[in-house]
């Protein structure tokens, strides 16, 4: 454990640092460049100069351990000097396009200029050198190579961690440019992570391009619901719109990227067709019905089945793309509430989904199917709900986030599913299963709730409401909570950080908990 | 003194291998292999002070010994025959008229540092001096001095040739290592340094043309014989490349610590047209200038070089006599390390092209005075701030020559024009022509 002093403040930092990592601990910023701590160094942008004492020459931070004994400078007149000469340097062939450059507001250059240089460019002599705008670079990727400060950050992705090497740099000094070898653009799915990384505005996302300031997105830390990895992301929204999805750093979980995509997969979330007022079937159309309406007569309809024919005759099936939270209190309700065990998980495949890679993609879609294994919930146990409908002893069914004509079609869905009496939908859309329901309800997308999601390795991560649902939309826990309080007049608290802390207290493999998971979460087993 | 280096001027055809061994060639491998241990011959080269010929000047027997012993990985000698310094062409005459020797030194440093392979990196442009070369390996390998045990000692060494794409800066020890990968010539940071961590991620030395030269007369004649050839820290025999506007330009052998002025007035003949001298740069283009009252005064070995405020380098000695412009030269120097800067540090990569505009402006006449302070003060952020010295190549000249000749520049920005050049702009008219007589 080095002990050295950065700025007159003595600390002590774990053995293998660098010096941008151990002044970051003390809470002193180095600025740079050309340094991300998921790739190579190369130490090439020189941003990061600092002045260690001893050392005859300026030393760059990112290359240079921090070692015992160490006293380094980073405000030093020299490394004033070279910071301010740095940032001279990168603005003599970069275009002062602050104002068109998707990047304002997030550039390092636009930063670091403001913080560490502040001065007018010596460059009078008005001969930038000219070079490309916009260009194709291939999957969702544009390229301003005037603007581009060679970090070189970008080719690095994609020969260390993709492997594909697409991009290099060609031609030399400064006339060095960023480019796709000849007929060979980006084609990678993993590509979007390249414009995370850029520093400055010259790889830019195609999608994203012109859309939105940055500065009036809002960023909600939270969890891609694309498959079981359950990358840690920030949503980008405005005005409950999401913009884009970028990765956030989990060591434990995707380091600092995520797949295309998972990037991508917002959009889905955001189409014409959200459920915004609960429906019921009439006369072979769905019309629509109030809340209170909505969980007096599913009430009922539990009451009268479960009056019947017994309280196993209401049965469940929560979909592995449902919340911890979700999946728990469905089981909670049904197994307290209503005295039945007949529930089941269901896992969701796309068909001719690709397998699992060796970097982040997982060929299991489901954000959740480990959560729901861990809270007991069966996710293999279709066919026993079928065996009980044939034999006529399940005769009512609430789904939450399952769609089972997807997952079945809808010729085996009816065979299975045809005779119950009665179907209780709880989605975000009016999706195939719903169109066969007695009822649906519409309930919250991911980015509209608080939660949590455990991937594939058991790791227990947040989610977080980034704006509210739409219309009537209600989050699924509340939504479950108000059936309950329909059927047994009990008050119920709605908040998922209410049904987690129960969670914790009746689950052992959640025991012991809390909704505060960190910013990286918790494992199962901790 | 006797001729090490430069054989060829007494010996025709040392470049075949019967003439080379008829005049002592690869006795010295074979003193290496069967009367030497390793260990031994790395104090022997470390006794001679034999200090790198590349520009460096970094001690080679010390070099050598910061291989580990007991390596795991393979050890690779890569000896650098990129040479691209301007002003500079001693290895080129060694690759071509004496390939045997620089193969020998080679040979012998694998044994001393224990690597059965090395490599040979031309510089791109080298064509001729590498089939040269590869001639001389085939020659060599069938007379059983390189291949599978080697004179029946046991030891096993190859020699591989790679010739580059053509940059300057894969001459820089790390630059030529990426690019020996087959990867862009681009620097790297040190550490690791090449002793551990070099080429294909083994321990590595890399060295220049004329240094291995050097090694098989200091196995063959010992240390002490080297070390009383030029001055105690800088021994040896040196190639010096004497250019520019000087009688008789050429390459020639002389001890370390001789004088500038007699290299240049009585081994070079003096200036051309009987004009007086001007400048000199010692060391290649990459260093700052000597005026004429300072090369009076210089001894060329590396510290004596250092001590009067330049660096020799390469010992590419160029002579400019009073009718040069030396905004022009500057011009020139900062043209060619902005077009051979790989571009990888910041400061080269923009500071390199900036100083050429401005410099393209100033001999133009389109200076400002400003633009003299701004000139030192860029070149003094680019020094020292990047991964290899190529910024120091050109803010070391940038420095010296407007400290040294300010006045020139001053001329350019006062006159509005090159003072050097006539009305057509043609620069510096030859001595005694026509014009001159016409205007005298």
């Amino acid at each position: 454990m080095p002990k050295l002093t950065i700025d007159g403040k003595e600390i002590e930092v774990a053995d293998g640092l660098n010096l941008i990592q151990a002044a970051d601990h003390a809470g002193i910023e180095i600025p740079h460049y050309c340094y991300h701590p998921g790739l190579s160094i190369p130490g090439n942008c020189r941003m990061c100069l600092v002045d260690v004492e001893k050392a005859p020459k300026l030393q760059i931070a990112c290359n240079t351990r921090a070692a015992d004994g160490m006293v380094v400078h980073t405000t030093s007149d020299r490394t004033k000097t070279a910071q301010k000469a740095v940032l001279e340097f990168l603005l003599i062939n970069h275009p002062i396009d602050c104002p068109v450059c998707d990047q304002a507001g997030e550039c390092k250059l636009q930063d670091y200029y403001m913080d560490y240089d502040q001065q007018p460019s010596r460059f009078q002599l008005g001969k930038k050198n000219k070079k490309g705008k916009a260009i194709d670079v291939g999957s969702d990727v544009m390229l301003d190579q005037e603007r581009c400060i060679l970090c070189a950050r970008c080719t690095r992705f994609f020969d260390e961690i993709t492997h594909t090497s697409e991009l290099a740099i060609f031609g030399r000094g400064d006339h060095n440019e960023i480019d796709h070898y000849p007929g060979k653009p980006i084609n990678n799915r993993y590509a979007g992570n390249v414009i995370d990384i850029c520093p400055v505005g010259a790889l830019t996302e195609k999608d994203f391009r012109f859309r939105m300031r940055v500065w009036y997105l809002h960023r909600t830390p939270s969890v891609c619901a694309g498959c079981e990895r359950g990358c840690a992301i920030d949503i980008h929204h405005q005005r409950g719109r999401i913009y884009r999805y970028k990765p956030r750093h989990n060591p434990e979980v995707n380091s600092y990227w995520m797949c295309d995509e998972g990037r991508h997969s917002f959009t889905a979330l955001q189409t014409e067709t959200r459920l915004t007022t609960p429906l019921r079937q009439s006369d072979d159309r769905m019309v629509v019905e109030g809340w209170p309406e909505a969980l007096r007569r599913a009430a009922t309809r539990i009451m009268e089945i479960g009056g019947q024919s017994g309280a196993n005759a209401i049965g469940a099936v929560v979909g592995a793309q449902a919340t911890n939270e979700e999946a728990f209190a469905l089981k909670q309700l049904l197994a307290t509430t209503i005295g039945s065990d007949r529930i089941a998980g269901l896992d969701w495949s796309a068909p001719g989904s690709s397998g699992d890679d060796d970097l982040l993609i997982r060929a299991n879609k489901n954000p959740n199917a480990r959560g729901l294994q861990a809270l007991g919930i069966p996710l293999a146990a279709l066919d026993s709900l079928t065996h009980a409908i044939a034999a006529g002893e399940l005769k009512m069914l609430i789904t939450v986030r399952a769609d089972l004509v997807r997952v079945l079609g809808e010729e085996e869905f009816l065979k299975r599913f045809g005779p119950l009496d009665y179907l209780l939908v709880l989605d975000t859309e009016a999706n195939l299963t719903g169109q066969m329901a007695n009822q649906i309800w519409p309930i919250a997308a991911y980015p509209e709730i608080d939660g949590s999601f455990t991937n594939f390795k058991g790791r227990v991560q947040r989610i977080q409401s980034a704006f509210p649902p739409p219309g009537q939309a209600l989050p699924a826990v509340e939504a479950i909570a108000r059936l309950g309080r329909a059927l047994d007049g009990a008050e119920r608290r709605y908040t998922a950080e209410a049904v987690f802390a129960e969670m914790a207290r009746e689950e052992p493999a959640f025991r012991g908990m809390t909704f505060d998971l960190g910013q990286h979460g918790r494992d199962l087993s901790e | 003194m006797e001729r090490i280096l430069t054989r060829w001027l007494d010996i025709p055809d040392i470049r075949r291998l019967e003439v080379y061994e008829a005049n002592g060639g690869y006795q010295a491998l074979r003193k290496a292999l069967f009367d030497m241990k390793p260990e031994e011959i790395i104090n022997e080269v470390k006794n001679s002070n034999l200090r790198g010929r590349g520009g460096a000047a970094f001690p080679t027997g010390t070099k050598w010994s910061f291989i580990p012993r007991d390596s795991k990985k393979p050890v690779y000698v890569c000896c650098n025959a990129d040479e691209s310094e301007p002003g500079t062409f001693a290895n080129r005459y060694q690759l071509e008229l004496d390939p045997h020797q620089v193969i020998e030194g080679v040979l012998i440093a694998c044994r001393a540092v224990n690597s059965h392979v090395a490599y040979i990196y031309f510089r791109g442009e080298f064509t001729v001096q590498k089939k040269i070369v590869e001639t001389a390996i085939a020659e060599a390998r069938a007379k059983g001095y390189l291949g599978k045990n080697v004179m029946g000692s046991g030891f096993d060494v190859e020699i591989y040739t790679h010739r580059g794409a053509g940059a300057y800066i894969c001459g820089e020890e790390t630059g030529l290592l990426e690019s020996l990968e087959g990867k862009r010539g681009y620097p790297r940071n040190r550490p690791p340094f090449p002793a551990i961590q070099g080429a294909f991620g083994s321990p590595t030395v890399v060295n220049n043309v004329e240094t291995l030269s050097n090694v098989p007369w200091i196995i063959k004649k010992g240390a002490d014989w080297y070390r009383s050839i030029g001055p105690e820290k800088s021994p040896g025999p040196k190639l010096f490349c004497l250019s520019g506007h000087i009688n008789k330009p050429g390459l020639y052998e002389l001890p370390m610590g001789f004088p500038l002025k007699d290299l240049i007035h009585e081994v070079g003949g003096g200036i051309t047209g009987g004009r007086k001298l001007k400048a000199v740069i010692p060391g290649g283009a990459s260093f700052p200038p000597f005026t004429a009252a300072e090369a009076e005064k210089v001894m060329m070995d590396f510290d004596s070089v250092r001590a009067a405020g330049s660096l020799m380098g390469t010992a590419g000695v160029m002579v400019m006599h009073d009718d040069t412009c030396m905004v022009d030269v500057l011009r020139t120097v900062a043209h060619f390390f902005h077009h051979e800067s790989c571009g990888q540090c910041t400061p080269c990569r923009e500071g390199c092209g900036w100083i050429e505009k401005l410099m393209v402006d100033m001999e133009a006449g389109r200076g400002k005075q400003q633009d003299l302070d701004l000139m030192l003060n860029i070149a003094s952020n680019m020094e020292g701030n990047t991964i290899c010295v190529l910024a120091d190549s050109l803010s070391m000249p940038t420095r010296g020559f407007i400290t040294k000749f300010r006045s020139e520049f001053e001329d350019h920005v006062r006159l509005g024009r090159c003072p050097f050049r006539d009305r057509d702009g043609r620069l510096a008219p030859p001595a005694h022509s026509a014009y001159e007589e016409e205007h005298a």
